[in-house]
């Protein structure tokens, strides 16, 4: 099952080809249109209709593609109709994290809920491996419901970081070895279990 | 002739601030400000550059994150919006073939925007006030990490801007309606219709279609002028907001931050902002592609009414996008993630993409073309869209959202590609367009030095984007701090491309520099000495 490297080198992938071809696209036009027109008149209808038709595949098309492909976003979406297996609150005051369970355990493949709850500012919940890729975040907003549900599939080590801004301090809200996953046929090879496990 | 001579009088005779009528003076005036507040953006991001590459000492937490703060602001409004509003005032007078509603209130406007940024800019400089440009509820009221003072300096600062927006925003609105002395009485309404797309909506019903009485430009103009009006609102509804929590505060009332529900304040700042980032941007942005494309080939925009409806369009997007910025926040609703988010949002892909062809259409006929300044940065502005659109849709993806919200992708790949390689090279095709327009016919100082700008802004702005984007893709948040140098080859290359960014600024701001001389650009600010309502002087426009 695709996890977040997966979707994440994907993209860097897909994204830097489309790039390279923008590129080379308008450096070629450059070139030709300071050229004499070897042909009258401007591009067939079919041309631009077809344009047309390839932004909207392209713009609407991505969304089906994710919810096809990419594992959280039927999670998401159907949230209300999937009971969570664990359920680990966290709490957001005075720019730290009190965590009710450290680290939280999590059995390979459950449906696990990260239920945050701001009394402040507004603030981040990001789960990260330990080379700094991310694994999944999602906005602490104060007087607002704020749970995450996730299923992992690799065993691993995760830290927990604030991902929005709330003050300078904020950028020090971490907590190491906050997730621990085990069970799993696979190892998430840049979580690497450390002091959690 | 000497270095100091052309310093200080221009190439070739400089700027000839006799010739110049009122309006040209206004216009550069905005420009040259704007043009000033590009480079205090400019050397704002190199600093925080550098503390992402290695820990700075003058330069601590708090500092980096007044920085942040303001950064956004100097470049959008104090440079942005100068420079565009310069123009647009300019140009909405000039293509209507009609005087400008009043001359007073476009220099009430560069003076309010221009004084705004730097009193708003004070709030962070003086005050380390550093809620950043978001102002998540209830941070920018939160007085026991941020003095209340420089919360006031920075609402001063901000609600100037936005008068000097309102003012800009109705004279250009009163240009294009009103009836100048000695003319025939101009159809206001019908005017007012056709500039902002109600025409061409009902012709689309209507069998006997009405003829448009507005030039596509201007039309532009006008409807990236309404969400400039629809954001000031907002904008200055939140000021409002903050002002009565500061002064509640200072005399001691108990002010409960929990009076204001902070999603519900969060959906109604991102419909403005992004009014600003969805709307007059890709608005403007479009428009100012029409009219460069017209103006380089001397043709008519290739299918102009599909040009004109792809506006209207993306005007009405703007108004309904704001929930891409909300995929993260769990409380807010599925429907308006995946409708408001993804789908509404994907149609920006759909107007820009129009925008484009119809642009490179407009050229590719009118071949062959030289390939001057304003064709180059065209082009590379083309570029800066076709690379940071789909960034956007991307990243308005509710997979995507989960594993991208708040990396450095969506500051990198998607924000500083659109600004600094999409609308900062469209606009600066914009002013070497009118360079000569607006100086009756001043010369460029160097052409090599023009070329070194375009190459070392090109190179700068996508490389700086990508590498920036890249350290998004693994894991590096935008509005955090690194010490350990978990990113730094990401960030060492963004430092490289973003010293290339200053590099190209300071080849253009010399060039300019030595082509109107000192003298000329102080002079620009000393009252014209033509008395005349019109844009150009008469030999000119004849």
């Amino acid at each position: 099952m695709a996890d977040s490297i997966d979707v994440l080198a994907t993209l860097k992938l897909v994204y830097g080809i489309y790039a390279l071809i923008a590129i080379v696209l308008i450096g070629w036009f450059g070139y030709r249109v300071t050229k004499p027109k070897d042909h009258a008149g401007g591009p067939k209808p079919a041309l631009f209709y077809t344009f047309v038709a390839v932004l909207v595949i392209a713009g609407t098309g991505l969304h089906f593609l994710t919810y096809a492909a990419v594992p959280w976003v039927p999670i998401d979406l159907n949230r209300a109709d999937i009971k969570a297996d664990q359920v680990f609150d966290i709490t957001f005051e005075n720019h730290e994290m009190s965590f009710a369970t450290l680290p939280m355990r999590v059995r390979c493949g459950e449906h696990v809920v990260f239920n945050a709850t701001s009394t402040d500012l507004t603030y981040g919940f990001g789960i990260f491996r330990t080379d700094h890729t991310m694994v999944a975040q999602m906005q602490v907003v104060p007087q607002s419901r704020n749970d995450l549900m996730w299923k992992f599939e690799k065993n691993g080590t995760y830290y927990v970081r604030s991902t929005e801004y709330s003050g300078p301090k904020g950028a020090k809200m971490i907590a190491e070895d906050a997730i621990v996953v085990t069970g799993c046929d696979v190892d998430d090879v840049r979580a690497a279990a450390t002091g959690g496990q | 002739m000497s270095f100091v001579n052309t310093l200080v009088n221009g190439h070739e005779g400089g700027l000839k601030q006799d010739g110049m009528t009122p309006m040209q003076k206004i216009a550069l005036r905005f420009v040259v400000l704007g043009v000033l507040y590009y480079g205090l953006a400019a050397i704002e991001g190199m600093m925080m550059r550098v503390v992402e590459i290695t820990p700075v000492p003058a330069i601590d937490e708090t500092h980096f994150f007044s920085i942040m703060t303001v950064h956004p602001m100097v470049g959008i409004f104090g440079s942005t919006y100068m420079i565009v509003f310069g123009a647009f005032l300019f140009l909405v007078p000039f293509l209507m073939k009609k005087p400008i509603f009043s001359l007073k209130l476009a220099n009430a406007s560069w003076m309010l925007i221009g004084g705004g940024t730097f009193i708003m800019w004070l709030a962070g400089f003086l005050f380390a006030y550093a809620p950043l440009y978001t102002l998540y509820w209830p941070l920018p009221a939160d007085f026991a990490q941020f003095p209340i003072v420089g919360g006031l300096f920075y609402v001063v600062g901000v609600a100037l801007i936005m008068v000097g927006t309102f003012i800009y925003s109705y004279n250009v609105f009163k240009t294009i309606m009103y009836t100048p002395d000695g003319w025939e009485k101009q159809p206001s309404t019908a005017l007012f219709n056709d500039a902002i797309g109600f025409t061409g909506l009902a012709n689309f019903f209507r069998r006997k279609k009405t003829e448009h009485i507005v030039d596509l430009p201007v039309a532009a103009i006008a409807r990236g002028t309404i969400d400039v009006g629809l954001n000031a609102v907002v904008i200055t509804a939140a000021g409002v907001l903050l002002l009565i929590y500061m002064f509640g505060t200072l005399f001691g009332v108990g002010m409960e931050k929990t009076w204001v529900d902070a999603l519900l304040y969060k959906n109604i700042f991102w419909w403005g902002l992004d009014l600003i980032a969805d709307g007059l941007v890709l608005i403007f942005v479009a428009g100012t592609w029409y009219i460069l494309a017209m103006m380089i080939t001397g043709k008519d925009l290739f299918m102009k009414h599909v040009a004109r409806a792809a506006l209207f369009v993306e005007m009405v997007v703007s108004w309904t996008v704001w929930s891409h910025h909300l995929m993260s926040d769990q409380g807010q609703s599925n429907v308006l993630k995946v409708l408001s988010g993804e789908m509404v949002t994907a149609l920006e892909l759909v107007t820009q993409g129009l925008a484009v062809y119809i642009t490179l259409v407009t050229l590719a006929k009118a071949r062959p073309l030289k390939m001057t300044n304003e064709l180059k940065f065209l082009l590379g502005g083309l570029l800066g869209f076709m690379l940071a659109v789909p960034a956007g849709i991307i990243q308005a993806d509710l997979g995507m959202n989960r594993v991208l919200h708040n990396t450095q992708w969506i500051i990198g790949s998607h924000v500083h590609v659109a600004i600094l390689v999409g609308l900062t090279m469209t606009l600066y095709a914009a002013i070497y367009l009118l360079l000569p327009i607006l100086t009756n016919g001043a010369k460029l100082y160097s052409q090599k030095l023009a070329t070194a700008h375009f190459w070392l802004h090109l190179i700068g702005g996508i490389g700086m984007g990508s590498a920036m984007g890249m350290a998004g893709i693994d894991g590096m948040l935008r509005r955090s701090i690194y010490v350990d140098g978990e990113y730094n080859t990401y960030m060492i290359f963004a430092g490289v491309f973003g010293l290339m960014l200053l590099l190209a600024f300071a080849a253009f701001l010399f060039n300019v520099v030595m082509t109107v001389g000192v003298k000329g650009l102080i002079g620009i600010y000393s009252p014209a000495k033509m008395n005349t309502n019109e844009c150009v002087p008469a030999q000119q426009e004849a």
